[in-house]
């Protein structure tokens, strides 16, 4: 590129983008199309990411990491590393046992008797994953580090890797902690709000139709832009600690380092500094964070620890891994009955932070956006010997979405009927929210009808029919698919009971301050922490909406708990619906006190003071006014204020909120599917998504197309492939696919707004929605392509040489991929024929 | 990127590198980095000296030699892309090397680079031995030209010695009216080819008078499909005949079995990608 990338371009470049520019009719910041007040920043390489921190003395962490999935570590000798010149140290888990902490912390028992094995920062006796850390080096620089692991001596005792999940369950397998005494994490049973589910299949009779599948979520690697990085800098004569995370949870990592490592929480100020994405992966809390820690402690120096891509595909938590067994019932008309969902999930070899939970979000979400009269849940989980899963963008949705989207599709297969028809027929109707579900949750709003005819009139969905048909009757060598996900979701973790009642170990709720300077400006710090969302820009605009003061003098801090320091901090499309409804929440504290010293200026009675565009007025004599700006002068200076009232103007509001929120959408895929060479192309993908009201259209066409490209790669690209002794084969971007510009279509996006009641914006999270949507959308064109091929599945991602066998192979291969025929739990029958299979 | 230590040395001229290679066994050249600096970073070798060839003029560039084209070692694949002998002369290069990872790759990686690294995932080595391109190495000794059909040994394995520096490949012009194609099938666009088929066709009248056909990632080396190339000659240009000779394509190869694709599925693509080549070459 021989341009020069200055801002001009930058904004050019936005200011091209389709409704960019939308300006609403009202001069409202609501629903403007803003330029982020982020960008200029991150685009002219003057970010502030944990990396570039340097500090005077500043010395360099590495990790010797296990090569073996699972062995016994007999004996570590760091003794010919300390000999490198430039190296100041190196440990061994064992060195550092009495500092490290037991173990590394896992907030979400999912059940009381949950197997939570303690997890040490370094492994001390036995390796359980591959990238398990056995040591550390401390040196002067990156490269001498680096070079000293090789010198650290370890010998392992092979035992054997617990690789798959239903083999991990067998008796007599192996176990990935022998304290434990078994290989199973947990068993969640959710019976749900409504009917029993096998007596309500039984009591429709012959009337029951019963499809099984069993789905897989394969394991994915989290791929932020930036790797994980820490800087913890001691002041070693206060006790005091400054650790500097490349993490989306700054506020809950401070308590839980001071947990771990016994250095008393108000000695810990946690900077998340710019943050390069995170998709889940950075909610975490991670040993090295432990280990960065109590070596600088040791040590008196500041510490830096930057993993490299292929140490992150290794020691950051990875997403998805389940094994889905599914089982939908309806009546023959097509009115659904029931849902039973089993699942398996991999925890990998340790609890991470929310590890067990993951799986568990998704248990609310099986029945998605219809309605029926049972449902059943389990869930077990499962420890194998690879680098533990987590949260990892939609955590548990996408899972759940999936399996109910595309099991919609092949009983509407099983009935004969169109696979949209039974969609509408087994919705909830716009009139019927609120909404009581039968996973428990309550609906607020929605309507499913209005955002599908927009879909469809986008997509052209009959044209695509008729193409399809004719496809089929010519036989030609590219056949078309088409792909259905009328989906919601969950967003704005979470009300802090509902949280409670599900074992999580902290609350939902999120902190916003406003501070009004002396010259009219905005300060608001927020417990919400931006990792590329546009916090700083949203936030603004609300701020300018609600004080009626200009975007550009409002300036949002985050990330600091120094400086804002309370907050649960940013996942699960929270931050607006949460910390965007706080931050609302706390403008109206500082109008409440602003009008009552405008009352007491103006001389009026603050019932007749009346506030519109930032200025203060008393009723029936417009001559008598003052802006916000000047009340916030008169808090400064408080030579008049009224009798009693404090200084300043300024309000700090914490917010929980009642419920969740429930987007929504419909979203179309025709894929074409070259039937010669297996390949996928997407000719079309068209989303309208339900957001509820919007803060600002450019952010949240960013977060669509981001979401659709994450969702789509589940669907035919990523894919984490584990060899039989635990090595992960797909360690580096050579092996993991994960697609770019040139392999993903044009999205065509279209928004519906039924506004969420549940909270005064309306609004409720877009962050996630597209990876949630797009997966089921993209599996069903293909299953839907391959249907006169006789095939059901294609197990994701849908590779070329899978679709290629799924329509060439034998039966026997295609039967064992799961693509034609399944064994005894997996079939298709009424519930009378079932009884003699 | 954190290599272990290494020396590193920019020389001037071909003769410098060639010395410094001969000095030190273990040393490395440099040429556009793609291959290399993976490799370093991933700490799977521990050159002493990284010998960067990016100074040395005279391996850059592109010039008419009569009847062949001559393309620098050092010539980035995004020079040789645009490069109008290029495109004139020797079209099938410019296609393949146009397929090659992403823009950003193409700006550092040489063809040179590419081809001495001799992964038979690479699109330029199948090229090369499609078009019987001669690579020019240089030594303590001088100069000598190697055929591509003995340049590549093995997998990553050339008949280079180590002190022998590729400076530049010979690409004979082809004579007469031949049109080309390079079909590529991958995963993502930036990713290595899954299967690749290199084709050049010579038409007379509504035949198909000559054929080259060349493999990618069909073995441990660029694989040359003479028994398409054979079943090609004389026929005439139309799709029933061209699909009959493609048949042959996976005759003889040894494709790897891997996380990309079964070698059964790489052979059954070769056929298929082979057909559609041919027939796109052949305007059919």
């Amino acid at each position: 590129m021989t341009e020069q990338m200055d801002a001009g371009l930058v904004a050019e470049q936005i200011a091209a983008t389709p409704g960019a520019l939308s300006e609403p009719a009202d001069g409202q910041e609501m629903g403007r199309g803003r330029r982020r007040k982020e960008d200029p920043k991150l685009l002219t390489g003057q970010t502030n990411w944990t990396d570039n921190i340097t500090l005077p003395g500043l010395l360099h962490m590495a990790v010797l990491r296990s090569p073996m999935a699972h062995a016994k570590v007999l004996s570590v000798d760091v003794s010919a590393a300390l000999e490198v010149p430039g190296v100041i140290a190196a440990y061994s888990g064992a060195d550092l046992a009495d500092v490290m902490g037991a173990t590394l912390p896992c907030a979400w028992p999912v059940t009381p008797d949950m197997v939570s094995p303690p997890h040490t920062p370094l492994a001390v006796d036995t390796v359980r994953y591959v990238g398990d850390g056995v040591a550390v080096v401390v040196a002067r620089d990156r490269y001498t580090a680096a070079d000293a692991l090789e010198a650290i001596a370890v010998e392992y005792e092979q035992l054997p890797a617990v690789v798959d999940m239903e083999e991990a369950l067998k008796e007599g397998s192996p176990l990935v902690h022998e304290s434990a005494g078994t290989n199973r994490t947990f068993l969640f049973d959710f019976p749900g709000a409504g009917a029993d589910y096998a007596e309500t299949v039984a009591a429709a009779g012959d009337d029951a139709v019963v499809v099984k599948r069993r789905f897989v979520q394969q394991r994915l690697l989290p791929t932020p832009m930036e790797p994980r990085a820490v800087v913890v800098a001691p002041i070693a004569a206060a006790d005091d600690y400054t650790v500097y995370s490349a993490t989306q949870i700054p506020h809950i990592l401070r308590v839980m380092l001071a947990l771990t490592t016994g250095i008393p929480e108000h000695k810990i100020r946690v900077i998340a500094p710019d943050v390069g994405g995170g998709f889940g992966c950075k909610l975490n809390v991670y040993a090295e964070e432990v280990l960065c820690l109590v070596v600088a402690k040791k040590l008196g120096r500041p510490v830096k620890w930057t993993e490299s891509r292929s140490e992150h595909y290794q020691a950051t938590v990875h997403g998805r891994d389940q094994v889905q067994d599914i089982e939908i019932a309806a009546r023959k008309d097509g009115t659904l009955l029931g849902l039973k969902v089993e699942l398996l999930a991999d925890m990998g070899a340790y609890l991470q932070l929310v590890t067990p939970g993951v799986p568990i979000l998704g248990a609310f979400m099986f029945p998605a956006i219809y309605k029926m009269a049972a449902y059943h849940f389990t869930c077990t989980g499962v420890f194998t010997t690879k680098t533990p899963t987590d949260a990892y963008r939609g955590a548990g949705r996408p899972e759940a979405t999936f399996a109910i989207e595309r099991i919609m599709d092949e009983l509407a297969h099983e009935l004969g009927r169109d696979p949209m028809e039974l969609r509408k027929q087994n919705w909830i109707r716009h009139e019927e929210f609120p909404y009581d579900m039968v996973a428990g949750l309550t609906y607020d709003s929605g309507n499913y009808e209005a955002a599908t005819a927009k879909a469809e009139e986008m997509f052209d969905l009959d044209g695509l029919r008729r193409e399809q048909a004719e496809r089929r009757a010519r036989k030609d060598p590219v056949q078309l698919g088409i792909g259905i996900s009328t989906f919601t979701e969950m967003c704005g973790l979470a009300p802090s009971r509902v949280l409670g009642s599900l074992s999580y170990g902290a609350g939902g709720w999120e902190a916003a301050q406003i501070r009004m300077l002396p010259t009219g400006k905005v300060e608001v710090t927020s417990g919400a922490t931006p990792h590329g969302q546009g916090h700083h820009t949203a936030w603004s605009q609300i701020v300018a909406d609600a004080l009626g003061v200009p975007f550009e003098d409002v300036e949002v801090t985050t990330g600091d708990t120094d400086s804002s320091p309370k907050g649960m901090d940013t996942y699960g499309s929270r931050s607006l619906v949460v910390g965007g409804v706080a931050i609302h929440k706390a403008t109206g504290k500082v109008l409440e006190k602003a009008k009552r010293i405008a009352a007491h200026l103006l001389e009026a009675n603050e019932a007749d003071v009346e506030f519109d565009k930032g200025a203060f007025s008393v009723k029936g004599s417009p001559e008598a006014s003052m802006t916000i700006q000047e009340v916030a002068l008169a808090t400064f200076a408080a030579h008049n204020l009224p009798d009693g009232m404090e200084p300043t103007l300024d309000s700090d509001y914490v917010y929980d909120p009642e419920n969740f929120s429930y987007p929504h959408g419909t979203h179309l895929c025709a894929v074409e599917i070259d039937t010669e060479t297996g390949f996928t192309t997407i000719r079309k993908y068209v989303c309208v998504d339900d957001i509820g009201k919007i803060v600002n259209p450019v952010i949240v066409e960013g977060q669509v197309h981001g979401g659709l490209a994450q969702g789509i790669a589940q669907a035919l690209y990523e894919e984490a492939v584990y060899d039989d002794d635990g090595n992960l084969t797909t360690g580096t971007l050579v092996d993991y696919l994960v697609p770019a510009a040139p392999d993903l279509p044009h999205f065509e996006t279209g928004r519906t707004e039924t506004p969420a009641t549940s909270n005064p914006l309306g609004v409720k999270g877009v962050g996630e929605a597209g990876t949630i949507a797009s997966t089921p959308a993209v599996m069903n064109a293909v299953v839907d392509a391959l249907r006169p091929f006789g095939v059901r599945d294609v197990r994701m991602p849908a590779t070329p040489e899978r679709v290629w066998r799924a329509i060439h192979g034998s039966d026997a291969e295609r039967a064992a991929a799961g693509t034609i025929a399944y064994g005894g739990a997996s079939t298709s029958t009424t519930a009378a024929t079932q009884e003699q299979m | 990127m954190i290599p272990a230590e290494f020396d590193y040395l920019a020389p001037d001229t071909v003769a410098d590198a060639v010395a410094a290679l001969a000095a030190d066994e273990d040393a490395k050249v440099l040429a556009g980095g793609q291959s290399l600096i993976p490799v370093l970073r991933l700490r799977l070798s521990y050159p002493t000296q990284l010998v960067d060839l990016r100074k040395v003029q005279e391996l850059r560039g592109v010039r008419d030699d009569g009847d062949a084209l001559v393309i620098g070692a050092m010539t980035r694949h995004s020079d040789v892309v645009a490069d109008p002998l290029v495109q004139q002369h020797a079209a099938l290069v410019a296609a393949a090397t146009a397929t090659v990872a992403d823009p950003a790759v193409r700006h550092r990686g040489t063809f040179g680079g590419a081809l001495a690294h001799a992964d038979p995932a690479g699109d330029l080595a199948a090229v090369a031995l499609a078009l019987d391109a001669e690579l020019v190495a240089e030594g303590p000794g001088g100069r000598r030209s190697i055929a591509a059909a003995d340049f590549f040994q093995d997998y990553l394995q050339t008949a280079l010695s180590p002190d022998e520096l590729l400076v530049e490949v010979r690409i004979p012009k082809l004579e007469g009216t031949w049109s080309v194609h390079y079909e590529k099938f991958n995963r993502v666009a930036q990713a290595w080819a899954i299967v690749g088929v290199a084709t050049a066709v010579r038409r007379e009248g509504g035949s198909i008078a000559e054929a080259r056909v060349g493999l990618t990632n069909m073995g441990s080396t660029p694989v040359r499909a003479t028994a398409v190339e054979a079943a090609l000659r004389g026929v005439p240009a139309e799709a029933g005949a061209i699909a009959e000779a493609a048949q042959h394509a996976a005759e003889g190869t040894t494709p790897p079995d891997d996380l990309g694709g079964k070698a059964d599925y790489r052979q059954h693509l070769a056929r298929v990608l082979t057909r559609r080549a041919v027939a796109t070459a052949a305007g059919v």
